[in-house]
């Protein structure tokens, strides 16, 4: 027997290895336009120790070791490009604490963002979490490394920004804790110890955070979603300031797509509000949609859609069924928001010229301090002319991110090159030195953020 | 282009001008109203066009079936006074646009029952009430091939019905109906009153959905159990072009055994939704629509309905949630017609 796969049997148990081809096979890929590359081991640990000792034997044998959460990054950014040992961090999925008057969870790095909201609704009604627009498997911890952003993002920011503790096992082997859970037993602050900024955005190339604590936030009684429409794009930076000044909304999302065809040419608001009484959140909506929006509603430029109960996850992924064989990746940019209608003509005119309908949504992140831009592009995953049609696409949207200014968010390989290329050169080599540091051996996903 | 039939005489000689004087959102007086309607027939600007809710009851209540609804959604497109705002209606005409290919055709030589654009609520379809009827329209993708187009009466846009209209008649007619059931009122409303004041040809019967579900359950009258409930009936704004089919929800319930409760807003009087108000463009219109639906459910309330019986989707949509909020039921009026003959619709407890 192979005396790696025999070392990993030792160290998780054989039920938890596997080198069969069909299941390398089922990790070669993710849901996106990336070409496959199959690991040659896949292990799923089921604790911090296992995770030490599967690195360390790593680093001794120099193998590479790609970490997976839910693996809906969609950009490749799990893919084994230089194969080695795929860690399927899924059955790592505790939820150690919920503390109720701190508003803080301790989770496993497994624990996904479906998990964490039934949890919370059944035992803990009056917190919530930031969630994705990914579909429910997404981690939490993924979400994180990638500095998601959810459906509180308006209020609280980036989810990244709620990280209140990280311990990671370092690419050789030690285990390292950062935030007061370094000092003491609690886990309730990031701040105020030095800032290592080591983990988060790095897809895994520095460590594995095998557990965290993400700051929850009040849950209100009734939650719901406000539409708004405009056909003029832009009118959009504007109303999302002005509805960003009430700091009445938790989450503001704006739209436009060819299919269905009712979103064609024209701006939709998604506008999520929450309260805990009918009183309060007709107040909020007389703020909202009469005293902020009215003015757009009396001249005509800008539309009521009514206000629905209860939210509606996720968004994006509903993209993927308006063309047929299912398959959609998306370009994501933190933008400023002024820079929408640039986005979104220029992201039209790409779409066109790929014979995708288009698809952009811009969400609010803090007080309009930025959003997420994304476009997305459908193709036919049985059809590889439109896989190659929907990739041209996205390494387009890519240049177009970096010439308007805006950063690409959880970039494939070639995002990560046009970024590096631009990179300030002070900022290019501490990251280089960093890495070096961290991995000497170069072992950590492979591929990703390889600085020349 | 197709031309509304519309008599100014009628209106100069009217006795009560109804239309307006009986509008529940517009406070006017016998003499105003009879000024602000020729003037609209004429062609000129009036407040009724601007303050209009799109509620259709005029339309009922012309007794001289002068269809004075029409004629202001026509004149407020063409005086350009839209009622709500200018991306609305371009959202609204999008929506109408078919985009997943052309609707499979077959030939029924038979009654059918027409779906039109809510092909979701085929679970409504069920059971014994709808035994060996044909359906059309089940496919949400396609639905927008059956649409009927009337909802652009809310909007200012009658030019895009009678654009859309006569080809949404042809697909209905190449499934060659002998009558077709109208699963929504509005269906109806268009292939009778709005193709009659219009001159636009409909080479089917249509059959008011009430009307069939009293005959049918008629045949099955000795399956009936009278269900013995209050019941408060949300009536759409698209009855009002069907005023004379209004009639069969008093038979329906009388047959079923529903006691429908005394209400203030009931029949001609009856309050809409307020869907359409809310997305007006005249200010305070999302407040106006609130507390019209507020007064709306404190009437069926106050009036002791356990359940609140819909036809119309969109009104279901609007109240559904409103109405079970204050604890009374929402429920369509085929699945109240299932409960009486012995049938569980989905989700009822």
């Amino acid at each position: 027997m192979n005396p790696t796969y025999q070392s990993l049997i030792a160290i998780v148990d054989a039920e938890h290895v596997s080198n069969r081809p069909e299941e390398l096979y089922i990790y070669s890929f993710d849901l996106g336009t990336s070409e496959p590359h199959r690991p040659d081991y896949v292990v799923s640990p089921g604790t911090t120790e296992e995770i030490q000792e599967i690195v360390r034997l790593a680093n001794r044998e120099n193998i590479p070791v790609v970490p997976l959460g839910g693996g809906l990054s969609l950009a490749g950014l799990a893919v084994p490009l230089k194969g080695g040992i795929l860690l399927d961090l899924k059955r790592m999925d505790r939820i150690i604490e919920v503390n109720e008057k701190g508003r803080y969870a301790v989770l496993e790095c497994g624990v996904s963002q479906g998990q964490l909201t039934s949890y919370l609704e059944r035992h803990h009604p009056h917190l919530t979490h930031s969630e994705p627009g990914a579909p429910p498997a997404a981690t939490i911890a993924g979400n994180i490394m990638i500095h998601g952003q959810g459906d509180l993002a308006q209020p609280y920011g980036f989810n990244s920004d709620m990280v209140n503790g990280l311990e990671v096992v370092l690419p050789t082997g030690e285990i390292c804790r950062f935030g007061s859970c370094a000092v003491g037993t609690r886990w309730f602050t990031n701040h105020p110890l030095p800032d290592m900024g080591l983990f988060l955005g790095w897809c895994g190339t520095t460590g594995i955070i095998t557990r965290l604590s993400i700051r929850l936030l009040p849950a209100k009684r009734i939650r719901g979603i406000g539409r708004f429409v405009v056909d003029d794009e832009e009118l959009v930076p504007e109303i999302m300031y002005k509805l960003t000044h009430t700091q009445m909304a938790e989450d503001i999302i704006a739209f436009s797509s060819a299919v269905p065809p009712f979103a064609s040419e024209l701006q939709h608001f998604t506008v999520n509000i929450s309260a805990d009484s009918e009183k309060e959140l007709e107040m909020k909506q007389e703020i909202i949609w009469d005293d902020t929006l009215g003015e757009y509603i009396k001249k005509g430029d800008g539309a009521y859609l009514g206000f629905t109960r209860g939210l509606e996850r996720p968004q994006i992924s509903k993209t993927s069924d308006y063309k047929k064989g299912g398959g959609f990746e998306y370009v994501g940019s933190i933008m400023p928001v002024e820079r929408y209608p640039e986005c979104y003509r220029m992201g039209r005119e790409i779409s066109e010229k790929y014979d995708i309908p288009y698809t952009v949504t811009g969400r609010c992140i803090g007080a309009a301090h930025s959003m997420m831009f994304a476009w997305t592009y459908a193709f036919n995953r049985a059809d590889p002319a439109t896989i190659d049609g929907a990739r041209n696409a996205l390494h387009e949207t890519d240049r177009l991110v970096m010439e308007l200014g805006g950063v690409i968010w959880k970039p494939g390989v070639y995002g990560q090159r046009l970024i590096m290329e631009r990179l300030d050169p002070g900022t290019r080599e501490l990251m280089k030195k960093v890495k070096g540091l961290l991995d000497p051996k170069g072992i950590m996903n492979p591929g990703n953020w390889e600085i020349p | 282009m197709y031309e509304l039939v519309f008599d100014k005489d009628l209106c100069l000689h009217c006795s009560t001008q109804a239309c307006l004087t009986r509008c529940q959102y517009i406070e006017i007086d016998k003499e105003t109203a009879r000024k602000e309607i020729l003037k609209i027939a004429r062609g000129e600007d009036s407040f009724v066009l601007h303050d209009c809710a799109t509620c259709y009851a005029c339309e009922e209540y012309c007794t001289s079936g002068n269809h004075p609804f029409y004629l202001i959604a026509e004149k407020q497109e063409s005086l350009g006074i839209p009622p709500v705002p200018r991306p609305l209606i371009q959202r609204a005409v999008n929506i109408g646009v078919p985009f997943r290919g052309r609707p499979e055709i077959n030939e029924v030589n038979g009654p059918v029952l027409n779906m039109g654009a809510f092909s979701e609520y085929m679970p409504l379809i069920q059971g014994r009430l709808f035994e060996g009827l044909a359906v059309i329209s089940t496919d949400e993708r396609k639905m927008f091939h059956y649409f009927c187009q009337l909802m652009y009466l809310h909007y200012g846009r009658s030019s895009l019905i009678k654009e859309r209209l006569p080809g949404i008649i042809e697909t209905i007619a190449k499934h060659r109906p002998t009558e077709v059931v109208c699963f929504h009122d509005e269906c109806y409303g268009a292939y009778t009153s709005y193709c009659e004041a219009y001159g636009i040809d409909v080479p089917f019967k249509p059959v008011h959905f009430y009307e069939y579900l009293y005959n049918r359950l008629l045949e099955l009258k000795d399956m009936i159990r009278p269900v013995g409930l209050k019941v408060a009936y949300q009536r759409p704004c698209s009855s009002r072009l069907s005023p004379d089919k209004h009639v069969f929800v008093r038979r329906i319930f009388d047959l079923i055994g529903a006691e429908s409760v005394k209400r203030e807003f009931v029949d001609g009087n009856a309050l809409c939704c307020a869907g359409a108000i809310e997305g007006q463009r005249r200010e305070g219109s999302r407040k106006r629509a609130a507390e019209q639906q507020k007064r709306n459910i404190e009437d069926m309330k106050k009036a002791g309905a356990e359940i609140c019986v819909f036809n119309c989707p969109a009104c279901f949509q609007t109240l559904g949630g409103m109405v079970a909020g204050n604890g009374i039921k929402p429920i369509h009026m085929s699945d109240l017609c299932r409960l009486a003959i012995n049938e569980t619709p989905a989700g009822w407890r």
